[in-house]
């Protein structure tokens, strides 16, 4: 075990060197000079523009550049916003809760409707159900989820006047942030109907981010429970006379879940890359909004900074996924 | 060692001959094996009528793509009340026929897909196959590079190509065909792999084959099946992406009718005008739909062994 979580770990490192030079890379292949860029539109003086040039380090050797970089981002320095001149690792970190909790919210989703819609259908293979869902899953798994969002806003902020469009809490409400989960926060807060509105508020992004999961995940489940219940110990399992319910959920079930939880992990990008779309329909303030109307105001610090945050959360994701692999799944482990 | 050169060269003559002859049969096996899926052969002929809409667009609209009628903004449907027939799905804010921007809409992510397909296969295929037949350090380097590729989230890494090329929708697919390449390499690597500790691979290879002939005649042909499936798959992502990358407005540019863009421009009229919001995302879910069941079929047609009952 201790040598497969260390051979994983040895690949962790040249992925993230890789992923250091792609953002490295980014400010500096792109068209214009980011200095002028920086600049604006009121333009820059030829020696405020050298006292820049120094104070980025652009005049030194392009190596150096690099070194000073990855030094810089191993210490937490992913550089200044152009925009609103903070440090872009202290907006990542503020904006980064809001996503975490509409990604977790998601997943929860995905997972209580995915994981029993999978094994029912699975359990009642080839009957009407299980057409239905996995037709209803591959539907799912087509679905612009930009289109769904805002179909889902005509019919239930629209017609039905159910939830909100936009935000994460109504504006009556304001509180400090204190864990910047606003499902905890407003509770803490103690304001009355604050946690309510907070719920409706999540409602509809929920759902959104969660569509394209779900039906990986309800299709995924299906076929590792079809596999398993062919399996020599599930039909012994049923020649010993045990509940259905004891076969299912206990046996099989169990070891189902093994393909799923890589799944659950590779589904991380997913979520992340769902997250630019749904936030920025919502007006959900967290970091795919941040990514998209940083590119749009020539950001480039914030896109570089958070380009490179975004891959390596995946990249700890699936090195977590791959360790919690070859943890319950020791055949892994030799390979 | 002269013998066994000559005897290899006929063992290989005699397969081809088998190969040749098994052509037709091929097919029809294929056809045999897509048919029993219902779903997939719906979506084929969804995905044909798909075709046939973007090849005769210009004869089959009603009116241009960009034709405004300035005294028709925003009619709903044909059927709807205040609507009128000359419009069947409605105009839009700016007084364009629905219809007939949905039916150009399709020239362009028949386009999107093909496009995409092409690039990021023939460029998949080819790192790949060097990878696989290179080992070594050249092998390790490569699949690092697509490591690091996949670690950023496919739609972020392409809008951020974007960022870095400019707004447009050529910019959009070779951003999307990067994003896709290293699923083809992947692929590609490991059957190859697989393929070259077969015996047909050494018989070549003592028969006095060339690398190249080894990698593209020998090998490849043997390697297509999954990638095959996987360029389905990949089509309607391309398609998928490029309309989310035109809903953000760094795909296609206003005025051309791509779903993805004609979406964007829909956005302020969510809640006023159900039609201009409904029926390109519709197409854009159709579509996808279809190539997907298609997609489906193809991977249970072309290869049994994975097929899921």
């Amino acid at each position: 075990m201790f040598g497969f979580a260390l051979s994983r770990l040895l690949t962790f490192i040249p992925t993230f060197i890789g992923v250091t030079i792609i953002s490295f890379a980014f400010i500096r292949v792109l068209p214009g000079d980011p200095i002028i860029v920086m600049a604006g539109e009121r333009g820059i003086t030829p020696e405020r523009y050298q006292e820049l040039l120094v104070q980025f380090g652009f005049d030194k050797p392009i190596l150096q550049q690099y070194w000073n970089y990855l030094l810089g981002v191993l210490q937490g320095d992913l550089g200044v916003s152009f925009v609103t001149k903070k440090p872009v690792w202290d907006e990542f970190f503020t904006l980064f809760p809001a996503t975490l909790e509409l990604s977790t919210c998601a997943m929860i989703f995905a997972l209580a409707l995915g994981l029993p819609a999978g094994v029912i259908a699975a359990i009642y293979r080839g009957k009407f159900f299980d057409r239905a869902l996995m037709t209803t899953a591959l539907i799912g798994f087509s679905m612009p989820i930009f289109w769904w969002a805002l179909l889902l806003i005509i019919l239930f902020s629209g017609w039905l006047q159910w939830t909100p469009v936009s935000g994460r809490i109504s504006v009556m409400f304001y509180f400090d942030d204190v864990t910047g989960f606003m499902l905890i926060d407003s509770l803490i807060s103690g304001q009355k109907g604050a946690f309510q509105s907070a719920v409706y508020h999540l409602i509809l992004p929920t759902i959104v981010l969660g569509t394209i999961p779900l039906a990986v995940i309800a299709r995924q489940t299906r076929s590792a429970m079809l596999e398993v219940l062919s399996e020599d110990y599930v039909r012994t399992a049923r020649a010993k006379g045990l509940s259905p319910f004891r076969i299912n959920g206990l046996h099989a079930l169990r070891n189902a879940l093994i393909p799923v939880v890589t799944v659950i992990g590779l589904m991380v990008g997913t979520l992340l890359a769902g997250a630019i779309l749904t936030e920025t329909i919502f007006s959900w303030p967290g970091i795919g909004k941040w990514m998209i109307d940083s590119i749009t105001r020539r950001d480039y610090p914030v896109v570089q900074g958070g380009l490179m945050m975004i891959a390596v959360i995946v990249m700890i994701v699936n090195l977590t996924v791959d360790l919690m692999y070859g943890w319950i799944n020791p055949k892994i482990r030799a390979g | 060692m002269g013998g066994s050169t000559r005897k290899s060269g006929r063992v290989k003559l005699s397969e081809l001959a088998q190969t040749a002859q098994a052509r037709p049969g091929m097919l029809r096996e294929f056809w045999s094996y897509f048919r029993e899926n219902t779903g997939a052969v719906i979506g084929f002929w969804v995905f044909l009528f798909f075709v046939v809409v973007a090849a005769l667009a210009n004869f089959i609209a009603p009116h241009g793509p960009v034709e405004q009628f300035r005294d028709a903004l925003l009619f709903p449907p044909a059927w709807q009340e205040g609507g009128s027939r000359k419009f069947p799905l409605g105009t839009d804010a700016v007084g364009r026929d629905m219809l007939s921007r949905l039916l150009y809409g399709a020239r362009y992510s028949f386009f999107i897909g093909l496009v995409v397909v092409v690039l990021s296969t023939s460029g998949g295929i080819l790192i790949g196959l060097i990878a696989g037949f290179a080992r070594g350090w050249l092998d390790t380097i490569i699949m690092r590079i697509m490591d690091v590729i996949l670690a950023i989230p496919s739609l972020l890494l392409a809008l951020v190509l974007v960022a870095i090329l400019g707004p447009s929708l050529i910019n959009a697919m070779i951003a999307i065909a990067i994003t896709l390449q290293p699923h083809y390499v992947r692929l590609t690597r490991s059957s190859v792999m697989n393929e070259l500790t077969k015996d047909y691979v050494t018989s070549a290879r003592v028969a006095g084959a060339g690398l190249l002939r080894l990698m593209f005649v020998t090998v490849l042909p043997n390697c297509l099946a999954p990638i095959i499936v996987q360029g389905a798959l990949s089509f309607s992502t391309a398609i998928l992406d490029a309309a989310a990358l035109g809903f953000l407005g760094v795909g296609a540019q206003p005025p051309t009718p791509e779903w993805g863009a004609m979406l964007a421009d829909s956005r302020e009229f969510v809640l006023r005008a159900w039609w201009v919001v409904t029926f390109p995302g519709l197409a854009i879910l159709i579509t996808v739909l279809a190539i997907n069941l298609m997609g489906d079929g193809l991977r249970d047609a072309l290869d049994p062994k994975l097929k899921r009952s």
